[in-house]
């Protein structure tokens, strides 16, 4: 247990003490919270040209899908900085238990991840519905705690997700190369391709949308999705899982 | 080769039961402390097809230096990493102090190493490098400001390790060596692409360490340096054990001295040599080899014989020499491949 605490706050030194990953971590607040209250005074200025089922939680959590992208990237830098650095060499000279050393980084970032998840999930919350001004809702509307624990969840799990996929290949760019434009093409793309959206609502960026409401009305057979809220958070703690899962089993076979 | 010459060792395989080479390579001297001895047992490493290091074994000893000597591609590199447990041995095993590295409890504390490879984040501070280190192990922090004194950074301490310079980036790099106070200390060609003072430096640092009972293994692909660093060389060629010796055995052993002669009148001089019994041989450009002889005995003759010298020196087989010698065949190997 005391091993184990050591490998933590070394983790955590090692997080603070390098720019490149302390920056992605206040990015991702600045993006969700700034641009939530941009995409807040927008709706609520082009309010008259929406149609009746417009919901405010989707103009609530839509900015976090551009600043889980910031998480992601931090996600993806504590893991690859080791390998591209060579700090990697020293980490397992002074803790050879790689499954320690492993646990100790996810449950490091993973724990900040959290932290920095849930103040720009809160704060985005509020500053979107200063920008949505009279349409805004409270805490007590239909669904908001829920996408909002959702939001949390979300963003925690795909920022995990990244470390795994940066574990398994031990390279930030080709990590980056790679998970960016699924969460580009996901979202953005490829998602709204009818056909193929059968297969990539399954995708890790995916599946948290339908807590957080920006997955469309749920109602409509053109958005609706074939998992619900929870069922969808579960999937991505699934991708997480089997991602972290990954890269331990890489850790623990190659040769650093 | 006179002095302890060790056989590369097959790996002998009976039924799972592999022959420990600890009595096939005796070593002098005796253990002072047997949780400072680094064993390492049939050790081999394959790349695909590629045999880096192949069936190696050898003890590394405390209270001297231990040199590792090998042409670049040795297989060393590969050796350092796998005492350390980095990369994963394809066969054999390291013991340090009878434990595998992974067993070690707060490894640092028992064993410091300075790999090859720079081994920290070019963004963070030198003092924070250092700080990270020693939370794992649970070192208290007075010893990062400690070390960095130590290896003369105490003013860098601030600076990020990409702004250092490559002496300031290999003395941090030691610095997180020592940061445990390890009894067991590892070096990987640690004066690569150092200027002379730093070479004065870490020779009497490694020396020092080892004046302290520690033990100390260093890797160098130099020959003369490590004449003048080890007492003891363990040597090794295309990811064999070419030879496990002290270093005076070593030298003792390679260094050929001779007497040159220059003459206007190398016949006389000869007949007058031989006379006495003396072994000469030509060598090119007219002079004189005398063999098994002082120079002032060859003084004394060519006074005794009336004869005129322009020269009578001392002179020594190099001990680079002696070592491309050994690990000629890699070299040649590595020439050929190098053609195609």
């Amino acid at each position: 247990m005391n091993a184990a605490l050591a490998v933590f706050v070394s983790e955590w030194t090692k997080i603070r003490t390098v720019r490149s990953t302390v920056w992605p971590l206040l990015l991702t607040f600045v993006i969700g919270a700034g641009l939530g209250h941009l995409f807040g005074l927008t709706f609520r200025n082009s309010f008259s040209a929406l149609r009746g089922d417009f919901d405010p939680l989707f103009a609530t959590f839509y900015s976090l899908t551009l600043g889980q992208l910031a998480l992601v990237v931090f996600g993806v830098l504590i893991v690859s900085s080791e390998y591209s650095s060579g700090t990697i060499r020293a980490s397992l000279m002074a803790v050879p238990r790689r499954g320690l050393f492993y646990a100790g980084k996810v449950l490091t970032g993973g724990l900040l991840a959290f932290g920095v998840s849930l103040v720009t999930v809160l704060v985005t919350f509020f500053t979107a519905q200063a920008g949505l001004g009279p349409y805004g809702i409270s805490f007590g509307a239909d669904g908001a705690i829920e996408a909002t624990i959702g939001a949390c969840l979300d963003l925690t799990l795909l920022c995990m997700f990244a470390m795994g996929v940066a574990a398994m290949l031990r390279n930030s760019t080709l990590s980056l190369g790679i998970l960016l434009p699924i969460f580009f093409l996901g979202s953005q793309g490829l998602g709204n391709i009818p056909k193929l959206r059968s297969v990539t609502q399954y995708l890790p960026d995916q599946v948290g949308m339908v807590i957080m409401h920006i997955a469309g009305p749920q109602t409509e057979p053109r958005w609706a999705r074939d998992y619900g809220p929870w069922t969808g958070i579960g999937l991505l703690a699934l991708w997480a899982a089997a991602a972290l899962i990954g890269g331990y089993l890489v850790l623990r076979r190659r040769d650093a | 080769m006179v002095g302890t010459l060790c056989a590369p060792n097959p790996v002998v395989d009976f039924g799972g039961l592999r022959s420990t080479t600890f009595e096939d390579c005796p070593h002098p001297g005796p253990v002072r402390s047997v949780a400072k001895v680094i064993d390492v047992r049939n050790l081999s490493k394959k790349y695909g097809n590629r045999v880096a290091v192949d069936g190696l074994s050898f003890t590394v000893r405390p209270g001297q230096v231990t040199g590792f000597l090998g042409p670049n591609g040795a297989g060393k590199s590969t050796t350092m990493r796998m005492i350390l447990d980095l990369d994963h041995p394809t066969a054999g095993e390291v013991l340090i102090g009878g434990v595998g590295y992974r067993r070690l409890p707060d490894p640092l504390r028992r064993v410091g190493a300075l790999l090859e490879a720079k081994a920290m984040h070019g963004g963070r501070r030198a003092y924070d490098h250092l700080l990270w280190l020693a939370q794992t192990n649970r070192i208290a922090k007075a010893r990062v400001q400690e070390v960095l004194e130590m290896v003369g950074l105490a003013d860098a301490f601030g600076r990020r390790a990409k702004g250092l310079s490559l002496g300031m980036g290999q003395r941090l790099g030691i610095a997180a060596a020592l940061l445990g106070d390890p009894p067991v200390l590892l070096f990987d060609e640690p004066i690569n692409g150092l200027d002379p003072e730093g070479i004065l430096w870490i020779r009497t640092l490694m020396k020092g360490l080892a004046g302290e009972g520690r033990t100390v293994f260093v890797s160098s692909h130099v020959m003369s340096e490590m004449a003048l660093t080890a007492d003891h060389l363990i040597v090794i060629g295309r990811g064999r054990l070419l030879a496990d010796t002290t270093t005076r055995e070593f030298i003792e052993a390679n260094s050929r001295s001779y007497v040159r002669i220059r003459t206007p009148e190398p016949e006389h001089m000869r007949d007058a040599l031989v006379a006495a019994g003396i072994q000469v041989k030509e060598a090119p450009g007219g002079a004189l080899e005398a063999h098994e002889v002082e120079a002032v005995r060859i003084g004394e003759l060519a006074a005794a014989n009336g004869l005129t010298v322009h020269e009578v020196s001392v002179q020594s087989a190099s001990l680079e020499e002696a070592f491309m010698r050994l690990t000629g065949d890699v070299v040649e190997h590595r020439a050929e491949r190098g053609q195609r």
